[in-house]
């Protein structure tokens, strides 16, 4: 049998770990990548915090943290964090419990409205909730002064509470979404053997049942917190106009304020390190207070759990769920459509005031807005297979070579992941101004890019992994047993062996990517706004309808995009 | 027809050696069975020939062509090999059809079209999958999986075939028919076969020589199947191939004792075949192996009985510890049956003697 000997000398500098192989060229370009995107933004936000130009500064760090409007931005952002987190958890899991464990009638439909506000970004959501609650401006106040001859408002939403019920409302559905598919996935027998034991319903639910789901409510939990206490659009959208302010939206404020002033982007950055420190704080105690408890409760086979009988609360609970979800998930959408339609913003719901204008003016005459619907369009393509090609990248090296330093990528690329929005942004403008071999991105649509890729990279990373650790390693080897190189063997068994997950994580990039606003609104230049930013825009200069009309456009773009997404991946399952 | 050699080779894993100058040749057209327990360095010893795993010392020959050396600095690719392996989980890849799984190492190795085609039908009918060829894998079932495996080892190497631990994963009656195949088909195929498995029964049955591995990764006997079953070099290779009593005997002015110095246990009053003068002996002793014999001095009390079949099992209280014997049915058309309770005489055949020290 005669074998070429062509690549041995190569092969035999691998036993000395002196080859550049593909395998090892990978991996260098995955420190080097996340060296990059990741850890010079987090590097030039301390390194900028604590260094004025010429020496160590703590001083102004704690100046800013001092300044009162800043310590009442951090009060708020603490508050409105804690309270939203206890409410969304409460209501996610009630739902949860309702729709996964109870007789309800009606759940598919139920299930379906969860499923529209993951579509609608929350700057819109907040939007909506403003025009029907703000005052006596919003047109709900107006309706109810009307009604029932009220000199006030009856609510107000504009207003730390406001605040508050809108997170709640926007949030509770990540809760839900990781309780129900516990509770489906739960083992029926142990709630089957306490009542055979002898326990009465609500014992089972209290003693049982809750505890063991208590893992996913506190992962449901953690995604609210961080969520919440990183959320731009929300406390923009309602706070600003009343000088109620966030740390994120406090150190928007802060760089708009600044003006491209040095001193006022440090202090924006002193901030910046505030806001990752109470992260970085929730985050520790969360996973100090629930780190007892751990079980595992869930079978990896599905089973049907025995459904609880409500009897007499039936008929009350459907009512009450089906008005709250409809109010919540459908109020918003039909007022922004409804506003979109007006002449003017603030003339009341009639036949005659409505008029397709506000379309016209921002798809045809405003070169802006569709500007801004083309940059989002190329930045979630871009972002998407930037992100798709890096994560798959990443999770190959990660779970199937595992250089050593493994450990530090795979937390280097979750890192973003816990890291606001905001903080991202200041510390690509840090980066990408030149800092670093005089390099300028700013006021370019490209570190809009660099901004979403170091954001997104942990979606496409864990859904990369998830399915590359499904597939065995001697499927690998098999293919090399037969003949193939490692370069074909990638090619032929493993990337086709994962395309259903590369897919999926490419719309889990471009979906946000559409609808961002946190990093764009501190990233943007006159040639590259996004979609949120024109809709902001809109709205900040008075052109209520006309914002209204292009959220209605980017809410449909975003539909249908994630219809389209629901029918490859479902056809994928399919084969 | 391919030839392997292992020459002197050590892995280790950090601190940890897995095998330690591991040297074996297997002759071509041979079937070689490596058998020891789970954790032994088995699956160590595929993956170094395969190309998975790079030793830290040895060298590895395929066919006498130097495929591994650290320190001749030669370390062939697993795509250069040229071997086809057969691997536990099947590894039959899920998106491709049966006969692409089949006509992949032919197409990875570029032959003509209507060469490949040939050659998979071929395969396919070795394995008698033929008609499945469209088949996706997960429309078959896991014996079926196997055998698409085994077809596109065949189609990867007409010469060489690793197994490791194929037929673990099925039940056993088609454990059983999947051992006939393998057999018969390699007879026609003349292909090598490097055969991995824990189950000593199977390898016994299917290959030529047969490889014991113990647990600390050395090799224990190279033999054939009635070399091991009549000679088992060792304590751990006679306890590892089947069932097995341990005696502790002893000696004292020409008798032999069970146990201890008791006339109740002598068994013997001249030196049995295989004694190791100057020792402590243990006796070692298949359940087959003890006969009840009324005319023997040892007696013991019958605990438990069970028939099976062919054959009836029967544990046995002697010196207040309990034996197995087995007894075929056909011994038992002389008419005389055992019962719990019963009473017998214990003879002992083929016994053999290890030394106590020795390490199981």
């Amino acid at each position: 049998m005669k074998m070429s000997f062509k690549r041995t000398n190569s092969d035999l500098a691998r036993l000395d770990g002196k080859k550049f192989g593909l395998d090892q060229i990978m991996t260098i370009l995955c420190f080097l990548i996340l060296t990059t995107v990741v850890i010079l933004p987090v590097v030039m936000i301390i390194y900028n915090t604590f260094w004025d130009g010429s020496k160590i500064d703590f001083e102004m760090f704690v100046r800013v943290i001092f300044r009162e409007e800043n310590l009442s931005a951090l009060k708020n952002t603490v508050v409105i964090a804690f309270f939203a987190t206890l409410l969304a958890t409460a209501v996610g899991t009630f739902f949860a419990w309702l729709l996964g464990r109870s007789d309800i009638p009606m759940k598919g439909f139920m299930k379906w409205l969860f499923s529209i506000p993951f579509m609608i970004p929350p700057f819109l959501a907040a939007m909506a909730w403003d025009m029907m609650f703000s005052g006596r401006g919003g047109y709900v106040n107006r309706f109810l002064m009307n009604i029932f001859n009220l000199r006030n408002a009856p609510f107000n939403i504009n207003t730390v509470a406001g605040i508050i019920v809108i997170e709640v409302i926007y949030y509770f559905p990540f809760v839900y979404m990781q309780v129900v598919s516990a509770l489906e996935r739960m083992d029926p027998t142990l709630e089957e053997s306490a009542r055979i034991a002898g326990a009465k319903q609500w014992y089972v639910i209290r003693k049982i049942t809750l505890p063991l789901t208590i893992p996913a409510i506190s992962s449901g939990m953690l995604l609210v917190l961080i969520t919440s206490l990183s959320n731009y659009g929300i406390p923009a959208m309602l706070g600003y106009s009343k000088n109620i302010f966030t740390l994120p939206t406090k150190i928007v404020d802060l760089v708009n304020r600044a003006g491209g002033d040095f001193q006022g982007i440090r202090e924006a950055t002193a901030l910046s390190v505030v806001l990752v420190i109470v992260v970085s704080i929730a985050l520790f105690v969360q996973r100090k207070v629930l780190k007892t408890g751990r079980y595992d409760i869930i079978k990896g086979k599905s089973m049907r759990p025995t459904l609880i009988k409500l009897r007499g609360a039936k008929y009350p609970l459907l009512v009450l769920s089906l008005v709250f979800l409809t109010i919540v998930v459908l109020a918003p959408l039909v007022i922004i459509l409804l506003v979109s339609l007006l002449r003017a913003y603030g003339l009341p719901f009639s036949l005659e005031n409505f008029t397709l204008n506000n379309y016209v003016k921002i798809l045809v005459d405003n070169k802006a807005v569709t500007d801004s619907i083309r940059n989002s369009i190329f930045l979630g393509f871009g972002a998407g297979f930037i992100c798709l090609f890096l994560g798959v990248m990443l999770s190959y090296v990660i779970y199937k070579v595992k250089p050593k330093g493994s450990g530090v990528l795979e937390m280097l690329a979750v890192l973003p992941y816990s890291l606001p929005g905001t903080v991202m942004a200041i510390g690509c403008i840090l980066a990408w101004s030149g800092a670093v071999f005089g390099i300028t991105l700013y006021n370019t649509i490209w570190i809009i890019l660099v901004a979403y890729i170091a954001r997104y990279l942990t979606y496409t990373l864990k859904s990369c992994s998830a399915s590359l650790q499904q597939v065995h390693l001697s499927l690998e080897e098999a293919s090399r047993a037969c003949g193939a190189t490692h370069m074909e063997s990638l090619a032929d068994i493993t990337i086709p062996l994962i395309k259903p997950a590369m897919v999926s994580s490419f719309f889990l990039v471009f979906l946000p990517s559409m609808r961002e606003l946190t990093t764009s609104i501190l990233l943007y230049g006159p040639n590259s706004r996004t979609l949120g930013v024109a809709i902001q825009q809109l709205r900040s200069n008075g052109y209520m309808t006309q914002a209204a009309a292009l959220s209605v456009v980017a809410i449909i773009i975003i539909m249908v995009l994630n219809a389209i997404v629901k029918s490859i991946t479902k056809d994928r399952k399919g084969v | 027809m391919a030839k392997v050699k292992f020459d002197r080779v050590t892995v280790k894993y950090g601190d940890h050696t897995v095998i330690k100058d591991y040297s074996l040749e297997v002759q071509a057209g041979e079937i070689l069975g490596i058998v020891g327990p789970s954790g032994c360095g088995k699956t160590t010893v595929v993956r170094s020939l395969g190309g998975f795993l790079n030793p830290d010392e040895g060298e590895i020959y395929i066919d006498d062509e130097l495929v591994y050396s650290k320190k001749r600095r030669v370390n062939r690719s697993p795509e250069q090999r040229r071997l086809g392996i057969v691997f536990q989980d099947y590894a039959v890849w899920p998106h491709l059809s049966v006969w692409d799984n089949v006509a992949y190492p032919l197409k990875k190795r570029r032959a003509a079209k209507d060469e490949i085609a040939k050659k998979v039908k071929h395969a396919l009918e070795q394995v008698r999958m033929t008609g499945y060829e469209k088949h996706m894998p997960a429309q078959l079932s896991g014996g079926q999986q196997q055998r698409v495996a085994i077809a596109r080892a065949l189609t990867s190497s007409n010469d060489l075939v690793i197994m490791d631990e194929p037929i673990t994963n099925l039940d056993a009656k088609l454990r059983e028919g999947m051992l006939e195949e393998i057999r018969a088909m390699q007879r026609r195929l003349k292909t090598t076969i490097i055969y991995i498995t824990h189950d000593q029964e199977a390898a016994l049955q299917l290959c030529d020589r047969v490889i014991i591995m113990q647990q600390d990764g050395q090799i224990c006997q190279i033999g054939t199947d009635e070399e091991i079953i009549e000679h088992p070099a060792n304590r751990f290779v006679f306890s590892f191939i089947g069932v097995s009593n341990f005696i502790p005997v002893t000696e004292d002015q020409g008798r032999y004792y069970l146990w201890k110095k008791d006339p109740a246990l002598c068994y013997a009053s001249q030196a049995p075949q295989g004694y190791l003068a100057g020792k402590k002996n243990v006796m070692g002793i298949r359940p087959m192996d003890i006969v009840f014999d009324d005319a023997s001095p040892i007696k013991a009390v019958i605990t438990q009985d069970v028939f099976l079949g062919s054959l009836f099992n029967y544990f046995v209280r002697l010196n207040d510890v309990e034996l197995r014997v087995q007894r075929s049915t056909l011994d038992s058309l002389d008419g005389r049956e055992y019962h719990e309770g019963d009473t017998v005489g214990l003879r002992f055949l083929n016994e053999k003697y290890y030394d106590e020290e020795e390490a199981v």
